[in-house]
């Protein structure tokens, strides 16, 4: 009986994890149709500033307690500053170009900005976590869990609720939803489209790097921790259905519990049990849990 | 399609000079290319398999457990348990992915190259896990090479199976079947109307692609001589379609051009800068995107067009 209550919270925990790591992925690809590749690279490009600038923060001698919003800063830095860069150079040129060639294009984004951050940061691995370790533990079901995850939780939440404020009650979120809808009918309503654009890809980069940023002081953060997540977060995201917020929370969730239930019941099956759901909702959903079906031209 | 073959005769001829290194990447570069061109297969009908990984997997794996369960050492007949082992996982695959196209095609590909490495990787008792598996020595037709010639006898098979896989993945392509793909590619409903199926025509594509990547990769063990899980992993699939972009899919050449480029760029850039490796790579494919979409092979076609405008003036240029 207690199992049920640690997998539910170890599920829970993970897929707060999930969520916030393909919250940027889902919301890049409702507005711009584009599958963001490099989203990886921005969450390893957010852990590593988050951890170097934690590590040049303490060492100067502040409070540890402050250290959480030197990891937002590190997400918004590295959010507002590649996020336009590589939107403005590189994918503006091929938006009308198929599919798959903008894939494509962002895969080779991905691969040079990984040896980007070896040539800044180096092959040594960051291990920051005085963060994760200041906040303690708690008692949950007399097992003791660290608090740090629980704080992850939280921020996931925030950034959801964030994002889909934004979305409903701001009136630029009501352009960018109308540009998810139909670009062209917005922009011939006079919907400035290319900055929409540049926003949504600045805020798909921010939450990107601010998943990165929150993670950095859990493990440590070594050259190959984009390609790990890259295909974790665009497995969540496909189950979901890309484009869809509340699918990504929706996702998260089944894949964050099952994932929780067999790291606890049947170890060996529990890369498998993310993988094998992503298929098994694709198989029979195949634009995901909440995603729409795109109308193929004639 | 000639000039080549004979280059690659001529190649034949000179591989015993070559210095072993050289051998050894061509080899690999070779059925590296066998998997890639089943990727280009499939690129005419404009889906992209971001999994073939999980073919590659198979046919090396084949090898591994034929080798270890079964005692088979004949290099020929591990070759082809690899296409045979291809084959039967893309015919079984295919019953579900063909229905699906564009992004969700090369998702749902992603999805279940990472079930089988999940697979490789968990049930370690059986697979051997991380470690990975050994290759022992292969006999060739009954004949057991010094290890001298061992190199060379590898290369000999490999390039003997390409140069047939090719022959063959050129009439293919030149069939109906390789016509109708290109024309689902451009308009599945018009060619339904035509009469033709597009699933049945997508469905044999990807089982002779399958079977493609599992020969390549029951070569590609027998070359190396050790198997591992991550040859199901995304980023091995991601670097077979790099090399289909690189090579052109217009021509069934293209994935071999591409290959041997490759091969020869990732060495040298790996020997020169260790670091920046990726970062060379990731420029190329982006420089090739955004200026040459056809890959390699669409300079040489444009050589070709070049010179024959020369000639033949008025000719219509299609």
């Amino acid at each position: 009986m207690e199992r049920l209550v640690y997998i539910a919270v170890d599920g829970v925990i993970f897929a707060s994890w999930l969520f916030l790591v393909s919250l940027g992925l889902t919301f890049i690809y409702g507005v711009l149709r584009v599958l963001n590749v490099a989203h990886g690279s921005l969450y390893a490009l957010g852990a590593y500033m988050g951890s170097s600038l934690v590590l040049l923060f303490l060492r100067a001698g502040y409070p540890t307690a402050l250290s959480y919003l030197v990891l937002l800063g590190a997400a918004l830095l590295i959010g507002l500053t590649v996020g336009p860069f590589l939107e403005r150079v590189f994918l503006r040129r091929i938006y009308l170009k198929e599919e798959v060639l903008v894939l494509l294009l962002t895969f080779a984004i991905s691969l040079m900005l990984e040896d980007v951050i070896k040539l800044v940061w180096g092959v040594e691995p960051y291990l920051v976590n005085a963060p994760y370790l200041a906040l303690g533990q708690v008692k949950v079901a007399g097992v003791a869990y660290a608090v740090y995850p629980f704080l992850l939780t939280g921020i996931a939440v925030a950034a959801g609720t964030l994002v889909w404020a934004t979305m409903a009650r701001t009136r630029f979120g009501r352009l960018v939803v109308s540009v998810i809808e139909d670009r062209e009918i917005s922009a011939a309503s006079g919907v400035n489209v290319p900055l929409v654009f540049t926003f949504a890809f600045t805020l798909g980069a921010i939450l990107a790097a601010l998943g990165g940023a929150f993670t950095a002081p859990m493990i440590s953060v070594v050259p190959g921790v984009a390609v790990e997540v890259i295909v974790l977060a665009f497995a969540v995201a496909a189950i979901g259905g890309l484009g869809s917020i509340e699918g990504a929370a929706i996702g998260a969730l089944l894949v964050g519990l099952l994932r929780a239930a067999a790291v606890h019941l049947a170890p060996e099956l529990d890369l498998l049990a993310i993988y094998a759901v992503m298929a098994l909702v694709l198989l029979v959903r195949p634009y995901g849990l909440f995603g729409r079906a795109e109308v193929r031209r004639i | 399609m000639l000039p080549a073959l004979a280059g690659l005769l001529l190649l034949a001829v000179v591989a015993p000079a070559l210095p072993g290194w050289t051998i050894f990447l061509l080899s690999m570069a070779f059925a590296k290319a066998l998997v890639v061109l089943g990727l280009v297969l499939l690129l005419r009908g404009g889906l992209v398999s971001f999994g073939h990984g999980m073919y590659y997997a198979a046919g090396a794996y084949a090898v591994g457990f034929a080798m270890k369960l079964l005692g088979i050492r004949e290099a020929l007949l591990l070759s082809a348990m690899g296409l045979a082992a291809g084959a039967l996982l893309a015919s079984v695959l295919g019953l579900l992915l063909a229905r699906h196209r564009g992004l969700f095609f090369a998702m749902l590909n992603l999805a279940f190259s990472m079930i089988l490495y999940a697979i490789l990787l968990k049930f370690y008792w059986v697979t051997g896990g991380t470690d990975g598996m050994g290759v022992r020595q292969a006999t060739f037709a009954g004949l057991l090479p010094s290890v001298a010639f061992l190199r060379l006898a590898y290369f000999y098979l490999t390039l003997g199976i390409a140069v047939v896989a090719f022959s063959l993945a050129h009439r293919v392509a030149g069939s109906p079947t390789g016509y109708l793909i290109r024309a689902a590619r451009d308009n599945e409903v018009r060619v339904a109307y035509m009469g033709a199926s597009v699933p049945q025509t997508i469905y044999r594509t990807y089982v002779l692609s399958g079977a493609l990547g599992g020969l390549g990769g029951s070569l590609s063990a027998l070359n190396v001589g050790h198997i591992v899980p991550e040859l199901s992993y995304w980023t091995q699939s991601g670097e077979f379609v790099f090399v289909a972009l690189l090579g052109g899919y217009g021509h069934v050449l293209g994935p071999l051009a591409g290959s041997i480029v490759f091969e020869l760029v990732r060495n040298y850039a790996y020997k020169f800068s260790p670091y920046t490796w990726q970062l060379s790579l990731g420029a190329i494919l982006l420089v090739i995107i955004l200026f040459l979409p056809g890959g390699l092979w669409s300079l040489f076609e444009r050589a070709v067009r070049w010179r024959t405008r020369w000639a033949f003036s008025s000719r219509p240029r299609i």
